[in-house]
């Protein structure tokens, strides 16, 4: 495992969305951070810094993870997904974005990537889940404008379509 | 009911939101060179600060600074408060801390990780002083005075009486009188708090961008404490922000505090609030505690109403509070036809965090209080609660109806509403529940909930606090302003701006459905931009988002400019078609003769005369190249000298109805069932419509099961993480079903109403009226949680035990 010092700034190089990059970060720069802002992808969003609002996953090697409970430097060397890789290049939206335009499953959008993110991972895991099981990975992240019930529906509609 | 004239289409915002695409606060680029910020916060809920020594954090690396109160109280003067008493707020603490959270110190360094670290450097000493946290107890001589100056906590007290209250009571069959308290929460937006700010020492201006809500008229409060003219205070807020709820109104202290921050150090300054300093410190909705008390017949028709509010808005009273205790004042007798009123408003302060704007803004108190009163006055006449309701709702043949305190309640038919929502089975359905599980050893309730929705609210509404003789002195408040402009590109392209900020209410989208309907174009070519820049922009004191005023006001102005436009554009047309005004339409993307259709020109051509040929106008007309209205309805008078007044423009009507079932092992409540009928007036769109109401449902089951912000007697803040201040996921938010009925207001060209705020005030009322029914207790304190839920049984249990012990 690499080593580094405390006071250090070390070069961190990922995969992000498919394109290989690299930053100066210190050791103690949260991946959100090192995402937004040494690498300028703002999409992703910084809601708690303490885990629970879910705002700021995103996908390490294919798994949904907290990038403010991740250190730039853990990040390494792996490949890195945002919600700007969701829609195509030529800015059409995949079927869980239209899904959630389908069904107003976004008001003010902030929580919304973690969540695209966080279901671009489960729904791959598992193609049809039941609404419950739909509600237990939604539980782990927090929306304070819609109530939930269009994110929900949204998630059905691509699970179904997809 | 009445057609919608707009159909549901999909959201503009939509795509850009949904691929990381948006432009939030913290997503704009800043100037090289920005240094970054970092508060210091006070540990205590009372301490006299006795010594701030910076020089350790000063050596550091990459530290520009270290405010405190002092050079605050030199570059700054205290911001304008609507009670004029001696409480001064600066944007740090000067010599004393009032809460815990407060800011007291100001690190600036070359990056936030660097302030952070400079902070712990920082050497502050406090004398620790006694902390009063209840409201009640604060009103006591003998409590702890926040602002000695003011010589006491309990800064504002003024009584109303409408109509003949005190002879109604006397006669009165009955009186029932309860005491409701509301407790403290935020609707804690995802984003928090963002400012970048900038200093031009050559023009003694500021520059900040921030993503403040409104309303606009925060603005002259915060230039006033810069000590500059308005001109001189550029504030600029971004295309996106991650929802408000009211809470980003109270960004303004730190607006103020950064902008002195890029003074001080001659660098743009900025400054990204984190979630911990938000739940400690940013807003929070006030604590209220209602007495209140019904004159009723025996068959449960309430005569008069009295009411003592004591509000607890923490620490400091910004601008513009009291408002929630004043935003109801017209509609305090809610949905009933009461005549008679006697009515208390107190402002007290405590040692907690100020309070301020939060969606419902003083119905959820005022409501909460009502209908549990309601509830109280059934159960203690042994009648049934809906009959209670039914039987003192506003009749609709008295609409327009004016309360007792003077609101011009604009339409509607309560009853008809109730019946509706009632119908198909709907209450059959709860009551079979609810016997059903009480047949079983369950516990089960049914709750009702009858609120009236204000929206758009006077700007004079908040100078009933003061009495006729020194609002006469004061001079006139009233009117609500509202502003939209329609501009046109050289190759006719449309644009829209309005002056509303943006916080996920769909606004880009009905608004160009509503301009789109005007110009005959698609509603995917109206441009819609709503950054708002107080250096360009239209806006007056009363822009911004809050207190529903998009649908009564905004959406409004933008009709009203477009019908402006179109006529123009009218005009414009005739003259090259050749045909008269009166024979001109605008449809599917032509100006064409309607007697002749084939007589047409694309809309682009006739829109871009004003551009390229001028003088092809009709004679005396302007260019028609932007048109603004600027719209204010004349219902909204200022309060008159017996202190009625009319609150807000429109006035919607919600009834909810549920069902709920207790858990005996876990003491979790559970909603079984909830309908919410909803009159808005005109809904504009409604899958829009559908979220605002599903929104605030989520929020009113939060205040009514789960949010709190909780102190300990001494003042410590104890729901610091998104682990102890309870937000609700998807798995604690039940169904709602929703139902409407239209009753167009006749106050607005468009007919419609706010319909955002109403559950934050129904639904808490609800879900507390069908527990006491669930527990058989008169009482139950929101949020109603395990523990307290386990207490009313205890509580319950208790008195039964004692009955039967007399027996």
């Amino acid at each position: 495992m690499r080593r580094v010092n405390r006071d250090e700034r070390v070069r961190v190089a990922v995969t992000l969305n498919g394109r290989k990059l690299s930053a100066e970060a210190e050791p103690r720069m949260l991946l959100c951070d090192f995402l937004r802002h040494a690498l300028g992808a703002t999409g992703t969003h910084v809601g708690c810094e303490h885990g629970v609002c879910g705002a700021c996953t995103v996908l390490i090697d294919g798994a949904a993870t907290r990038s403010c409970l991740t250190f730039a430097v853990q990040a390494e060397g792996r490949d890195i997904k945002t919600v700007e890789s969701l829609a195509g290049t030529d800015g059409a939206l995949n079927p869980l974005q239209q899904a959630f335009r389908n069904n107003h499953a976004l008001q003010c959008g902030f929580c919304t990537p973690g969540i695209l993110m966080s279901f671009t991972d489960y729904l791959a895991r598992n193609p049809r889940p039941s609404t419950a099981e739909i509600r237990d990975v939604l539980s782990g992240h927090l929306c304070r404008c819609t109530g939930y019930a269009g994110i929900v529906a949204a998630i059905e509609e691509a699970a179904r379509g997809g | 009911m009445t057609t919608s004239p707009v159909k549901p289409v999909l959201r503009k915002e939509d795509p850009a939101l949904l691929s990381g695409r948006g432009r939030y606060a913290d997503d704009l680029p800043v100037p090289v060179g920005t240094l970054h910020a970092h508060v210091i916060r006070s540990p205590h809920a009372h301490a006299d600060i006795l010594r701030i020594d910076a020089t350790k954090a000063l050596k550091h690396d990459g530290v520009w600074a270290v405010m405190t109160g002092e050079d605050i109280r030199k570059l700054s003067d205290p911001f304008m408060a609507a009670i004029k008493v001696p409480v001064q707020q600066w944007a740090l603490a000067v010599e004393r801390v009032r809460y815990v959270g407060e800011p007291v110190a100001l690190v600036v360094a070359e990056t936030r990780y660097l302030a952070e670290d400079a902070a712990e450097l920082v050497a502050i000493d406090y004398k620790p002083l006694e902390a009063v946290i209840d409201p009640q107890a604060a009103c006591q001589g003998s409590a702890p005075l926040l602002h000695p100056e003011a010589k006491t906590n309990e800064i504002s007290v003024r009584e109303f009486r409408y109509g003949d209250p005190a002879s109604v009571f006397a006669r009165a069959d009955r009186r029932i009188a309860m005491t409701v308290p509301f407790p403290r929460l935020s609707f804690t937006p995802i984003e928090c708090y963002v400012v970048v700010a900038q200093h031009n020492a050559a023009e003694g201006s500021y520059d900040v961008l921030a993503n403040f809500q409104g309303p606009f008229s925060i603005h002259p409060v915060m230039a006033r404490a810069l000590r500059v003219a308005g001109p001189k205070l550029r504030l600029r807020i971004p295309p996106d922000s991650g929802g408000s709820f009211g809470i980003k109104l109270s960004i303004f202290p730190y607006i103020v505090l950064i902008a002195l921050g890029a003074r001080i150090t001659g660098r743009p300054v900025k400054w990204v609030e984190d979630r911990i300093e938000h739940l400690v410190a940013a807003s929070s909705g006030p604590n209220r505690i209602t007495q209140i008390e019904a004159a009723v017949t025996g068959k449960g028709r309430i005569l008069a109403l009295k009411l003592d509010q004591l509000e607890d808005y923490g620490a400091f009273l910004r601008a513009p509070m009291p408002g929630p205790l004043y935003r109801m004042q017209g509609a305090v007798t809610g949905a009933y036809d009461i005549e008679h009123v006697e009515l208390k408003n107190r402002v007290v302060l405590t040692n907690k965090m100020p309070a301020s704007l939060i969606r419902g803004f003083g119905g959820p108190q005022l409501y909460l209080a009502l209908e549990r009163l309601i509830a109280r006055v059934a159960d203690e006449l042994r009648l049934d609660p809906l009959d209670v309701i039914k039987r003192n709702l506003i009749p609709p043949q008295k609409f327009p109806y004016r309360t007792a305190a003077g609101a011009l309640y604009d339409s509607g038919d309560y009853g008809r509403a109730v019946e509706i929502a009632i119908g198909e089975g709907r209450l059959e359905d709860l009551l079979r529940r609810r016997a059903a599980a009480r047949t079983d050893g369950r516990i089960y309730g049914i709750g009702f909930a009858a609120v009236v929705e204000p929206a758009m609210s006077n700007m004079g509404y908040l100078s009933t606090l003061m009495t006729a003789q020194a609002r006469e002195k004061a001079g006139p408040k009233n009117g609500a302003v509202s502003m939209a402009r329609v501009n046109i590109d050289p190759l006719g392209a449309v644009t829209v701006t309005a002056d509303v900020t943006v916080q996920g209410q769909s606004h880009e989208t009905v608004l160009a459905e509503i301009v789109a309907k005007e110009l005959g174009l698609p509603a995917d070519e109206i441009e819609v931009v709503l950054e708002l820049d107080t250096a360009k922009d239209q806006w007056s004191i009363a822009a911004g988002t809050y207190s529903s005023r998009f649908a009564s006001g905004t959406a409004v102005a933008a009709h009203l400019a477009a019908v402006q436009m179109r006529e123009k554009l009218k005009a414009i047309a005739a003259k090259q078609l050749n045909v008269l005004p009166e024979d001109v339409e605008l449809a599917a993307g032509k100006i064409r003769s309607r007697s002749n259709p084939d007589n047409a020109l694309p809309f682009g051509r006739i829109a871009a005369t004003s551009h390229w040929s001028p003088v092809m106008l009709p004679e005396g007309m302007a260019p028609a190249l932007s048109e603004t209205a600027a719209w204010t309805p004349p219902e909204l008078e200022p309060p008159a000298s017996d202190d009625r007044i009319n609150t807000s423009l429109t006035y919607g009507f919600i009834f909810d109805m549920c069902g709920v079932e207790i858990d005996p092992m876990t003491y979790q409540v559970r909603v079984d069932r909830y309908v919410s009928m909803h009159d808005a007036g005109r809904i504009m769109n409604p899958k829009i419509a559908e979220g605002q109401i599903r929104g605030a449902f989520a929020q009113g089951i939060a205040a009514a099961l789960y949010e709190e912000f909780a102190y300990n007697e001494e003042g410590a803040f104890l729901t610091g993480t998104f682990a102890d201040y309870l937000v609700p996921t998807a798995g604690e938010i039940p169904e709602c079903e929703i139902l409407h009925y239209e009753s167009p207001s006749p106050f607005t060209p468009l007919g419609a109403k706010g319909l955002a705020e109403g559950n934050c005030m129904s639904t808490p009322a609800c879900i507390a009226n069908a527990i006491t029914d669930a527990l058989g207790v008169g009482e139950i304190v929101l949020p109603a949680t395990p523990r307290r839920i386990h207490a009313a049984m205890q509580a319950a249990m208790q008195a039964a035990r004692r009955v039967g012990a007399r027996a």
